[in-house]
């Protein structure tokens, strides 16, 4: 099966809405699952681990969910194709690594991936546009009370789930949010947000790596605890915590029009420069400026742009999926400039940020931002 | 400051991470923070980090020296100790005194109290109603009711007859 046909073309795939999705741009609730008498997988020998998946392959595609689904071993599938579907979020760096012995199973409308063989022998993962965390868990608990007949589940009375680290034990639940808090980080409360987040359990994480400034300003919160809790209690505690960082973002929003104006403008003025001009830009700057681009869409400053172009280019700008609208190989330098004429022919449509008139003389003057 | 991986060289990346009152520190070299990939945030998170730690120290401690290993699956503490995961559920068993002061740390309990395959949800169930049954029949000969006595009785039998029969563990 081909993997390309199969996913959902980035220009529809930005256009999936959902509650919040301003500042939520995705919710995800991920099981961890074993098989009794089995090693897990970083311990089995490839011989178990084929013998696994092709007993759990079967099992997951056969769920009514998961009809005319994308199934594929990870050793059939090349490294581009791997790391587009990292870029999609739908498998783990960890997964994308992976060779014979392990798979994967993709539903239609790519809300629904399963992770055969990854760090456990079945992580299963439920995706929701926006803010959606009591539907994800709704759609992966269904999946898994279906799976549990047809795969003997590691299991313990005490501990629950039995998974191959002890940080996922019991539950094996990971309940998490991807947020896109660019206000937050302008005003530089970013990192009071991300230590009281952290003082309550929860993990942030930059979700494209690099410390805590997260590329393009998008965070990934997520339960860090498994045991002692029910799922119903994880999903709500995130939920709750979600609903504060949702409004310090908007305050912040707020705050910074009103007291730092041309701040906000100048980055986002700069941002829609440089993203309209450039002739050459890493992947690493273009989250950046599409993140404020972003921001600029949420404060109505792009007028009749379409809502989902910076969430498109956010997709098409990285290198994997930059690299497959290609044939040849290309080396970064030519990617930056590829990028920077793609970025710059669709932002052609778009007209320069629409903000207040400049002050008139002898008006008050902004306090410069920095 | 040594890093507290290998022991060997001077630490340069200390990390601190605070979960609920419990603050943790970890002071690595540059080596060792590469190879346990503190460089890529996106992979890497503290707790497992010092899972792999705290972990072998109590197990030592558990194992009182010697070296435990899963009769499953042949994982020792020395395997997990590199790796920071286990080798199969079974070494939940074989580990299980170690990994106890461990799970404390880390989780809220120390008792699963999520979701539980329905197969056992139905002996969970019917353990629960056993118990229940007995309390009835104790205040029942309290009350030296025993007509009532007898049929609580047949139900607790009957029920404790099903709790037996295969139900899958």
């Amino acid at each position: 099966m081909n993997l390309h046909t199969f996913l959902t073309p980035p220009a529809e795939a930005a256009k999936r809405r959902g509650p919040h999705d301003r500042i939520v741009m995705s919710s995800r609730v991920r099981l961890a699952r074993n098989l009794k008498d089995a090693s897990f997988p970083g311990w089995a020998k490839k011989a178990e681990r084929i013998r696994l998946l092709e007993l759990i392959q079967p099992a997951v595609a056969g769920l009514p969910d998961m009809r005319d689904s994308f199934v594929e071993t990870m050793d059939n599938l090349s490294p581009l194709d791997k790391q587009i579907l990292v870029e999609r979020h739908l498998i783990s760096r960890e997964h994308a690594a992976k060779g014979a012995g392990s798979g994967l199973v993709l539903n239609r409308d790519e809300t629904l991936c399963f992770m055969i063989n990854e760090e456990d022998h079945l992580r299963m993962q439920a995706l929701r546009p926006g803010l959606q965390l009591r539907q994800a868990w709704q759609a992966i608990d269904q999946a898994d009370s279906l799976l549990e007949k047809r795969l003997d589940y590691a299991f313990s009375p005490e501990l629950g789930y039995l998974t191959a680290c002890p940080t996922n034990l019991g539950t094996g639940i990971r309940v998490s949010a991807m947020l896109h808090l660019p206000g937050l980080v302008l005003a530089e409360h970013i990192n009071t947000i991300i230590s009281s987040v952290n003082k309550l359990g929860l993990a942030v994480r930059g979700l494209y790596g690099e410390g805590t400034e997260a590329l393009g300003n998008v965070f990934q919160v997520s339960n860090q605890m498994t045991l002692g809790d029910t799922e119903a209690a994880i999903v709500e505690r995130l939920e709750k915590v979600l609903a504060q960082i949702i409004e310090h973002e908007e305050n912040s929003r707020a705050v910074l029009l009103e007291k730092k104006p041309k701040m906000v403008y100048n980055h986002i003025g700069r941002a829609y420069g440089i993203l309209a001009n450039a002739h050459s830009i890493s992947s690493k700057e273009t989250m950046n400026l599409l993140s404020l681009f972003r921001l600029g869409m949420d404060l109505e400053l792009f007028p009749g742009v379409d809502r989902s172009l910076p969430d498109e280019l956010f997709i098409l700008t990285q290198p994997a999926h930059l690299q497959k609208r290609y044939s040849d190989k290309l080396s970064a330098e030519e990617r930056d400039v590829l990028r920077a004429d793609m970025v710059r022919e669709r932002l052609k449509q778009v007209s320069r940020p629409v903000t207040p008139p400049p002050a008139a003389p002898g008006a008050e003057l902004d306090k410069p931002g920095k | 400051m040594l890093c507290c991986v290998c022991k060997e060289k001077e630490a340069t990346v200390h990390l601190t991470q605070i979960a609920g009152d419990k603050m943790q520190k970890v002071d690595l070299c540059e080596e060792c923070a590469k190879t346990k990939g503190v460089n890529d945030p996106m992979g890497f998170s503290l707790a497992d980090l010092l899972l792999g730690l705290g972990a072998s120290q109590e197990m030592e401690q558990a194992a009182g020296g010697t070296e435990a290993r899963c009769p499953r699956c042949g994982f020792t503490q020395a395997d997990f100790k590199k790796s920071g995961r286990l080798g199969c559920p079974e070494c939940y068993r074989t580990f299980a005194e170690a990994l106890e002061g461990l799970l404390k740390t880390m989780h809220k309990g120390t008792r699963h109290v999520g979701k539980a395959p329905e197969s056992l949800r139905a002996s969970r169930d019917l353990s629960d109603r056993i118990r229940a049954l007995q309390k009835r029949l104790a205040k029942a000969i309290e009350a030296e009711d025993f007509e009532q006595a007898a049929v609580l009785r047949d139900e607790i039998k009957q029920a404790s007859a099903q709790l037996g029969s295969p139900a899958p563990s």
